[in-house]
């Protein structure tokens, strides 16, 4: 590939965002400033995250990109092909084999390894921001682990629905110090962050933040004793697989009511397809 | 009451000088307020009330002077030489802040239960039962009816957001509350109704009170002491009883004499 530097960004510009990587997973869960750049594709299509990968992506890595779970929509297949072409490294849709993920809200259901890193696309990093206003008033409550008002959130849905109803971006206090939006994934994955093997990197574009989760960190959901962090996942089985502990979603198949429940992670499902099928084929 | 017959003052202010420019909003103010007495601060538009209020509870820094607060184990502090998580602290747990307008204090897109218990939560209780109930007793304590606990407070008419307010700023039980024109804006109904509720509350739980009001209706009845100020000097302070009968200061007695009697 000539005419870019490997990886797109220029060596300076990696520099600098990785040393705002390094920052960030030394006080795991606070958002560090970059400077992040202008990138060949709209914000809020993961301008964050790209740049976290282009960081930290080796001519040795395999990377995976998935969108919603998926490995095959567009712009899981269009920043897949763009790192292909800039840096030239291999890519697959396998999570087992790959080294780099980068994700748009969800976190795959094959347990990630140590040597494993999972990059975040995220569009709002501020988990207060829908609270309070005033960034300086964060930034604050940030510094002085004052997380009260999260909690006054939290008891105002189990007051109006009984339950706290946050079903993605469920906000997390990370290593009992920062409180973090872990992206907007769905609640049901929140669990998977906690003490993960594999490195945890977000990168919010727009908003020019990064942040991270190291390895073995605690990743907990806040909620009430009397109203704990409970798991919702709709109450089926893939209709392609048949797993029952995966994350579904709901697919309109026709005009008339017609649905089925499939699995977002489309590597989890057409790998425990071949599995079935090759069971099939040996009984 | 151990605590408000112990002997040592539990704020103490002194010397406090600000300027805005050539104005002089406090001028040498000295100030002692004890544990579990309430002290009201009189005195005309633009005397420095506001202004010295806000510099005893640390929300405004003076030029110079100190204000000093005792907490409970008995390690004195100055307000304005301590940390701003400290000082934040304070603010959530052993002090209130209560505002002239109601609307500056609560959030008005959360219920009323969630406005009363967010301090709680702030505290760290994490018990959404117990905040509930305490929510639920503390409306009861400012007479809301309890079916409104989930309504939101836009909802509700001017005496009864600054109940709210009270509620709030007393779920935690405080032992300090500074309070900014309290009964400011209400109607004479009203505002009679929350002076009565404000004075059972402050004798029953035993706060002590920083009361700012340009009243001496509202001095008369809720402060056990008064300080006088004008153009930024306390120009009298005592006993409110002697302080409103027998007036010493020519400005004092402008102040007394010009309420209407009714």
């Amino acid at each position: 590939m000539s005419g870019y530097n490997f990886a797109y960004l220029d060596e300076q510009t990696k520099r600098m965002i990785r040393r705002a990587i390094l920052k960030a997973v030394a006080i795991p869960g606070h958002q560090v400033p970059f400077g992040a750049r202008e990138m060949p594709l709209p914000y809020g299509w993961g301008t964050g995250g790209i740049q976290v990968t282009a960081a930290i992506l080796g001519q040795n890595d395999v990377l995976k990109v998935i969108d919603q779970g998926a490995d095959d929509t567009t712009n899981a297949v269009s920043i897949r092909r763009f790192f292909a072409r800039v840096a030239g490294v291999e890519t697959t849709t396998r999570t087992t084999e790959a080294t780099v993920i980068q994700t748009r809200h969800r976190i795959p259901e094959t347990p990630l390894r140590a040597d494993q890193i999972l990059v975040y696309q995220v569009p709002l990093p501020e988990p207060l921001a829908k609270l309070e206003h005033s960034r300086a008033e964060t930034r604050q409550m940030h510094a002085l682990a004052e997380y009260g008002l999260m909690h006054v959130k939290l008891y105002e849905d189990i007051a109006r629905f009984g339950h706290v109803a946050i079903s993605y971006d469920y906000p997390v206090m990370v290593n009992g110090r920062y409180l973090m939006s872990p992206s907007p994934i769905p609640a049901f994955d929140t669990p998977k962050m906690n003490r993960m093997p594999a490195l945890q990197l977000f990168g919010a574009g727009r908003e020019k933040r990064i942040y991270a989760v190291p390895p073995y960190t605690a990743v907990v959901p806040l909620d009430f004793d009397d109203h704990p962090f409970r798991l919702s996942r709709a109450p089926h089985a893939c209709a392609l697989c048949g797993a029952r502990d995966s994350y579904l979603d709901e697919v309109v198949t026709d005009d008339r009511g017609g649905r089925m429940f499939i699995c977002s992670d489309t590597d989890y499902c057409a790998g425990r397809q071949e599995t079935a099928d090759a069971a099939g084929e040996a009984a | 009451m151990s605590e408000s017959q112990s002997t040592s003052p539990m704020l103490q202010a002194r010397d406090l000088r600000l300027s805005f420019g050539s104005i002089n909003a406090l001028d040498g103010v000295e100030a002692t307020l004890w544990p579990g007495e309430v002290l009201a601060i009189v005195g005309e538009s633009g005397s420095g009330k506001t202004t010295l209020l806000n510099v005893l509870s640390g929300r405004v820094a003076p030029d110079s002077g100190h204000v000093y607060y005792r907490d409970p184990e008995g390690e004195t502090d100055d307000v304005h030489a301590m940390s701003a998580p400290k000082l934040r602290a304070l603010h959530r747990s052993d002090w209130g802040f209560i505002h002239q307008n109601p609307r500056d204090a609560l959030r008005m897109g959360v219920s009323a239960g969630g406005n009363v218990g967010e301090r709680l939560m702030a505290q760290g209780a994490r018990n959404y039962g117990a905040i509930r109930a305490s929510a639920i007793d503390w409306l009861g304590q400012v007479e809301i009816d309890a079916d409104r606990i989930d309504d939101l407070p836009r909802t509700f008419s001017g005496g009864m957001l600054q109940r709210l307010q009270i509620a709030r700023t007393l779920a935690t039980h405080p032992r300090l509350v500074f309070m900014d024109e309290p009964t400011g804006g209400l109607d004479v109904s009203v505002q009679a109704r929350l002076l009565d509720l404000i004075r059972s509350l402050v004798a029953r739980l035993g706060i002590a009170v920083v009361l700012v009001t340009h009243d001496i209706a509202v001095a008369r009845l809720l402060a056990g002491r008064i300080l006088v100020m004008r153009h930024g000097r306390v120009v009298e302070t005592g006993l409110t009883d002697q302080v409103l009968d027998d007036p010493q200061h020519p400005y004092t007695q402008l102040l007394v004499s010009s309420v209407l009697s009714a």
